[in-house]
């Protein structure tokens, strides 16, 4: 008799003589156990759930195809993630007080927050801007900000993560210049530009124009990137935002991929190049929620899904373009304004998540942040949580210590399967260019976020503090206020800054930054980056693009 | 109890969108989910809408209720000026506004003029149950 055949003679006696006195007398709290991907959860999992599960095949060694367990062949014992908080507001010097203040506390790479004007292309003293100015983010109209922020700071150790999109260039472009003023050349910048269009019209909601001019506008960046800065993620693809907006983690991950094939396939066409020749610049970003096992399973399938999706779909040869490099944050959307010192268990769960699931670099949110941006203290929180992960626990110790738990490889193959499906659904239909202009993805989050939102009414999803014990005050805590002189001191510099530069240089620019996106066979990104470092504003670069191309409007998905 | 026959047949029409630059719009859309489901009629109006946008809006669909989700922190200035503006042009309908908002700000918004305001974890029952009352429905 077979191990397989013996095991199963074993399980069904052990459910016959076992289980089933028990559960007459006590049965389960529920009748059945769902993941938050609708799985259903059974009671013990063994080697028959896994029959024809291959353990070369499926998972393979960290470091090698198909990079189930790690992109790394040893993990965090030779590179622990980096630690990195998502930060930024008011103005120049309120950012660059706080990202010292980060670094002083043990953190290892800079994020990068702007504004609601900065991400959408509106300079501080523009009517739509003036109420945002400094609120989520720092305000960056121009390059003379940038110098600021980073005063007193190493542009060439430190690594810079941008969440900047409709605007990536015009940013980039001022970081370049301000680095290279001072003897740092763009070939050894480290970093990443968020530069995600698509997902911005899917989830996320900050773009500026029509899809096809931003699909170009993102292409000339990652085409750039690949040939003048080696040690630059000319992008960070983003399933966080649609996980946010209410995706599940299959969606999450489905329509991140189909948002990358898209990338790939355009920056083949538009470059002339072989995908290995970019492909290693693309980068991801997902989200860590607390429902611990089904994450892990989320990131591993991700991982396998892309080094095949790269091999077998695009022909990729370069490990490099096969690997998926990931940065993830804890899920703002779990966080509670009620009870809110109960976030830090949540958010030390979804790091713990993350970790286990092998992210390259993580941030998680701050105890406070369903009621405003963090403060010093909160933020402070968030970085040593990171650091009894990785210094007491011992989960960093060993290369995917989840790995071969009959639980978490069933997990992993059932996300990996839906997501399969999303991905060929979209594919259907022509890619997701065209998905997004259907309105698709975004309709199928709007219902999932409705769907989810009613079983918290209903009580399916407890959520502690809001719907199961309960108290009747929501606590005050110290929360962080934009200081309202932040917006007068930038836009007072700003005023400084487009009297003082050279009118003729800039008009020059902006004259042939127009040209150059009139036609489509140059890039865009050496014009733009004139224009910036000739002291432009981003409002003016914006501007000659939103004439030229145009501005998008959703289409009405209900 | 009101005196039902006297009253104008319910329209239940109110008006849903996102103040400012702000692209949060999960709540939103949620929200305008649940007063459908409710029976209510909503005109979605989306995200980066200005003060001016807004009471333009609801001036020509006529609504009786304004819905409004912030999550920038930006909520004073811009509740404040769409109020200002609203009532300059006669606009009188109940306003509520939800989103992230320090408990400290709550105050504050009602002094300018704001039926409720909603913080996150609000239920959806309450939701439906805020519009209803700014309808002057219950009781």
């Amino acid at each position: 008799m077979s191990g397989l055949e013996e095991l199963k003679r074993r399980l069904e006696e052990w459910e016959r003589e076992v289980v089933a006195p028990l559960l007459k007398k006590f049965p389960e709290r529920k009748r059945a156990f769902l993941t938050e991907e609708g799985l259903e959860v059974g009671r013990l999992y063994t080697p028959r759930d896994l029959e024809k599960w291959d353990y070369v095949e499926k998972l393979g060694f960290p470091g090698a195809y198909p990079f189930t367990r790690g992109i790394y062949a040893t993990m965090y014992r030779g590179r622990p993630w980096t630690i990195r908080q998502y930060a930024g507001y008011g103005s120049a010097e309120d950012t660059n007080e706080r990202y010292r203040y980060l670094l002083g506390i043990g953190q290892t790479g800079l994020s990068m927050a702007f504004d609601l004007p900065t991400q959408l292309g509106y300079d501080p003293d523009h009517p739509l801007a003036w109420y945002e100015v400094g609120k989520v983010g720092v305000s960056m109209p121009a390059v003379t900000e940038m110098d600021m922020v980073f005063r007193d700071i190493p542009m060439d150790k430190i690594s810079t993560s941008m969440t900047i999109n409709a605007t990536a260039i015009e940013v980039l472009s001022m970081y370049i210049a301000v680095a290279e003023s001072r003897g740092v050349p763009r070939a050894v910048l480290d970093g990443t530009t968020q530069n995600d269009i698509l997902k911005e019209y899917i989830a996320r909601n900050n773009y500026i124009y029509p899809p096809e001019p931003s699909m170009r506008y993102s292409v000339d960046l990652i085409l750039y990137a690949a040939r003048e800065m080696p040690k630059w993620n000319a992008i960070s693809i983003s399933g966080y935002h649609m996980e946010e907006a209410g995706a599940t983690p299959a969606m999450e991950i489905a329509f991140t991929f189909a948002d990358a094939v898209e990338y790939v396939r355009w920056a083949r066409e538009r470059g002339k190049l072989d995908v290995d020749a970019f492909a290693p610049k693309l980068t991801f970003f997902f989200a860590a929620r607390t429902n611990l096992f089904e994450q892990v399973a989320k990131f591993r399938a991700a991982r396998r899904m892309w080094a095949k999706i790269m091999r077998d779909w695009f022909g990729a040869r370069d490990p490099r373009s096969m690997v998926l490099r990931f940065h993830t944050q804890t899920a703002g959307v779990l966080l509670t304004a009620q009870q809110p010192m109960v976030n830090i268990i949540r958010t030390s769960l979804q790091a713990l998540a993350a970790v286990l699931g092998g992210t390259q670099s993580l941030h998680v949110n701050s105890y406070d942040e369903a009621l405003s941006l963090p403060t010093e203290e909160s933020v402070k929180l968030s970085i040593r949580v990171q650091q009894v992960l990785l210094y007491e626990s011992g989960v960093a110790d060993t290369v995917d210590p989840l790995g071969g738990s009959y639980y978490v490889e069933w997990l992993t193959d059932q996300i990996e399967e839906r997501a399969w499906k999303y991905l060929e659904e979209i594919e259907k239909m022509g890619g997701m260019l065209r998905a997004v202009k259907l309105g698709y993805p975004q309709r199928e989050i709007a219902r999932a976020a409705y769907e989810w939102q009613l079983k918290v009414e209903k009580g399916e999803v407890p959520i502690i503090g809001v719907n199961v014990f309960t108290e009747p005050e929501i606590p005050k805590v110290k929360v962080l206020k934009v200081d309202p002189a932040a917006r007068e001191r930038v836009v007072g510099r700003l005023r400084q800054l487009r009297e003082s530069r050279d009118q003729v240089r800039v008009r020059t620019a902006l004259d042939n930054l127009r040209r150059a996106a009139e036609r489509e066979d140059v890039s865009i990104f050496e014009p733009i980056f004139e224009a910036v470092k000739a002291g432009a504003t981003l409002g003016e670069v914006s501007g000659v693009l939103r004439e030229v191309w145009g501005e998008w409007r959703a289409p009405e998905v209900f | 109890m009101r005196d039902l026959e006297r009253r104008e047949p319910a329209r239940r029409k109110v008006l849903v969108a996102k103040l400012g630059l702000d692209g949060h719009d999960r709540g939103a859309k949620v929200i305008t989910m649940a007063l459908r489901d409710a029976g209510f009629r909503v005109v979605y109006m989306g995200v980066h809408q200005s003060p001016e946008d807004l009471v333009r809006t609801a001036l020509e669909e006529d609504v009786e209720a304004i819905g409004i989700s912030i999550l920038s922190g930006s909520h004073e200035e811009l509740v404040s000026d769409l109020i200002r503006l609203a009532r300059g042009r006669g606009l009188d309908v109940p306003v509520i506004v939800g989103g992230v908002i320090p408990p400290e700000d709550v105050q504050k918004l009602k002094e300018m003029g704001v039926f409720e305001v909603l913080l996150p974890g609000t239920p959806l029952a309450k939701v439906v149950e805020v519009f209803k009352k700014a309808l002057g429905e219950e009781g």
